[in-house]
């Protein structure tokens, strides 16, 4: 060793006990979770300390717009099934400094599972080789910001292009993920569905029109010949539809039942990329399958938990393409809906995507209102005529709820919970949902090793989500 | 008679949400008891005959896109001349004027159906809360959210739509356009949602009924807690129209 490299592995050595010092210092005050302000101190220290503390692991990066922090979460879980203990930013802390603080508190060479905020991709693909790239989808969020999807895509194939060591694991559903892992070295095309397709009409390689096949299954195509990637894995009955179980189906003719604990079609999905994720690091996608199927709640959401005496589960959905997703779930139910909006920097300060939501399909639900934009959610379901009341506060929101449970059926239900059941559905956006659980001092009460952290409003405005 | 409110191209002017103003116009006729229905149109398609046109926001390549397409169907300014009522909100406000900015700054040709230019800024975009006072006294204060990066010239043959309280819109203390039945303006929200006056005003020319009075409970919540949260931002500030923020 140099004197050189010895001098840099002292600074590295001495960012990494900043960073875990005061991360455990902020948790002691209870001024944050402990995941944003080390990592600050600690690349300030050392400008490299990222790829310092990725050097001589194992690493796979997630992102996309919806399902990064269950898809880390599921990946994560599945490679520890296998290989030990993983570094994870499980709390959704999903630029540098929150990777900084995942990293500065793993043990040396531990492989690490790290969900990357979307505009991040291009500098941490270059700066840290990954193994593995996994990309969900992209579309619209956070208006107020110019991130526009199509050059987000643009940037992400130019990295991903230059990364000849990196498998990339795409949603072929998407075109815009399509386009950016098109010149990847080795790409694994997942069909994982794409249920908002409003952002992705126009052909990234010719600015035409994407037609897609009328079948969800069915694939898209330009004129110009840019059109879905053969699929190397599917889902077959990817709703669940009728009872049916759903299955993840291989090119090569394997054919696995898909059992998840989490809800909804779209966290099917994100289980299939991550399974692709975990056989492209050398994990058989069954024992990956059968060990996310453990996993019941990830950060808060998911989970069943009692507020103001009432058993809610708590969903998060931050933009349309969510949203849609989760009212997908909620609908088939007859109980009351909590809608929880904000307009804060994390949520994006302009909330016009409500209109973007089909709330249509909560008529003949009990619906409340709440969050600091609950008037703008109130004329938005004025418009798509669904009675609702209207209550500013939270906590307050829920116990109203919990007073019209049985409404919709005309009887009376148990307010207090049993074992996996919910007497009301909560969706928040993503300030409101984390606010929500900070303020009702709920801990999920599902528990089991998919249980995440349920996060303080401390950190928020310093993740991008 | 149905009266027929058309969005016009969701799929390159539907980025911020403003395809809502489309359905507060159908509604707010419906619950009047006048027979409307929203034509969704989208590009690639002619664009059909309608009352009343919705234009919203887009990102830079798709408002090309949709200008070009608009320029060869030549329905909405055959509406125009015809006096349909058209309400042309941020991307869509900029392309009905004579002249738009690409990404890179060039002016392009727009469809010229309001005497406006619009030209790149050269600060930060104008991205926030925005509250203006509407030059017509028959309507109350606008509220919405901008989001945009150009500024926009009116020509003698526009008049503008509002003076500005907070916020930017064109740039030089006015908001938005208007020329006969033509509105264009910066503000999302949607902007209709969140004035229903305006909506209002053009119900009326579309439908060309008087019109009853709705009681607006919702909105008018919204109205004074967004014209109150912003006032609020003002004083502590001292932020005008003049200055980007």
């Amino acid at each position: 060793m140099t004197a050189k490299d010895a001098a840099r592995g002292a600074r590295t050595q001495l960012a990494v006990v900043a960073t875990r010092a005061i991360n455990l210092a902020s948790r002691r005050i209870g001024a944050g979770r402990g995941s944003v302000a080390g990592g600050h101190v600690g690349l300030l220290v050392d400008p490299r300390l990222l790829e310092h503390l990725a050097a001589g692991r194992r690493l796979a990066l997630v992102s996309g717009t919806n399902g990064k922090t269950t898809t880390t979460r599921l990946l994560a879980v599945a490679i520890e099934g296998r290989l030990g203990a993983a570094a994870t930013n499980a709390t959704g802390s999903n630029m540098p400094t929150g990777h900084v603080t995942a990293l500065a508190g793993a043990q040396p060479g531990a492989p690490a599972v790290l969900e990357v905020d979307e505009s991040y991709i291009p500098q941490l693909v270059a700066s840290l080789s990954p193994e593995v790239v996994v990309l969900l989808n992209l579309s619209r969020d956070q208006l107020d910001r110019t991130n526009e999807v199509r050059m987000v895509a643009n940037r992400w194939q130019r990295a991903l292009a230059a990364a000849p060591g990196t498998t990339v694991v795409a949603n072929a559903d998407d075109p815009l993920v399509a386009w950016a892992a098109r010149d990847a070295a080795r790409a694994v095309w997942v069909g994982a569905g794409l249920s908002w397709r409003a952002d992705a009409v126009g052909c990234p390689a010719c600015d035409g029109r994407i037609v897609f096949s009328a079948s969800s299954s069915g694939g898209w195509g330009c004129t110009c010949g840019f059109a879905r990637p053969p699929l190397d894995l599917w889902l077959e009955d990817p709703t669940g539809a009728g009872g049916g179980t759903t299955v993840v189906v291989f090119a090569d003719g394997r054919r696995l039942p898909l059992e998840l604990r989490l809800p909804g079609r779209f966290n099917r999905a994100n289980a299939a990329v991550a399974a692709a994720a975990a056989e492209a690091f050398g994990i058989p996608a069954d024992e990956a399958l059968a060990v996310m199927g453990t996993v019941d709640e990830v950060a808060g959401r998911f989970a069943t938990t009692e507020i103001a005496g009432v058993a809610v589960r708590l969903m998060l959905a931050k933009n349309p393409a969510g949203w849609r997703e989760l009212l997908d779930l909620v609908c088939p139910g007859d109980g009351p809906v909590v809608v929880g909006i904000n307009a804060r920097i994390a949520d994006g300060r302009d909330p016009s995507w409500l209109w973007d939501v089909p709330f249509e399909r909560l008529r003949g639900r009990p619906v409340i209102a709440t969050g600091e934009r609950y008037l703008d959610l109130s004329v938005r379901l004025r418009y798509a005529e669904v009675p609702h009341l209207a209550q500013g506060d939270p906590i307050e929101a829920v116990r109203v709820a919990g007073e019209k449970i049985g409404g919709a059926r005309g009887e009376r239900q148990s307010r207090a919970h049993s074992q996996g059941s919910h007497a009301v559905d909560y969706i928040g956006n993503y300030t409101a949902f984390y606010d929500l659980l900070a303020r009702s001092g709920a801990r999920p009460t599902a528990g089991g090793r998919g249980a995440g952290r349920p996060s303080s409003p401390g950190a928020l405005e310093e993740t991008s989500r | 008679m149905t009266l027929r409110v058309v969005v016009v191209y969701p799929d390159l002017l539907g980025t911020y949400g403003d395809g809502g103003n489309g359905v507060v116009v159908v509604q707010r006729a419906q619950w009047r008891g006048i027979d409307a229905t929203l034509l969704e149109a989208p590009s690639g398609e002619p664009l059909p005959a309608g009352d009343c046109y919705c234009l919203g926001g887009g990102e830079d390549g798709p408002q090309l896109r949709a200008a070009e397409l608009l320029r060869e169907d030549g329905a909405l300014a055959r509406a125009a001349i015809d006096g349909i009522p058209i309400l042309a909100v941020c991307a869509g406000y900029q392309i009905v004027g004579r002249t738009f900015p690409s990404a890179d700054g060039r002016a392009l040709p727009g469809l010229g159906l309001l005497d406006v230019a619009t030209t790149k800024g050269t600060g930060r975009r104008a991205v926030g809360e925005i509250l203006a006072e509407p030059l017509d006294d028959g309507l109350p204060t606008l509220t919405g959210f901008e989001n945009h990066g150009g500024l926009t010239t009116l020509g003698t043959d526009a008049s503008p739509l509002a003076t500005v309280v907070a916020g930017v819109g064109n740039g030089d203390g006015s908001e938005g356009a208007v020329a006969g039945r033509i509105v264009g303006t910066y503000l999302h929200g949607p902007v209709l949602a969140r004035n229903p006056a305006l909506a209002d005003r053009l119900l009326t020319w579309a439908s060309g009924e008087t019109l009853t009075s709705l009681e607006d409970t919702e909105e008018l919540a919204l109205r004074a807690e967004r014209i109150s949260a912003v006032r609020g931002t003002v004083r502590r500030s001292g932020r005008t129209g003049r200055s980007a923020w």
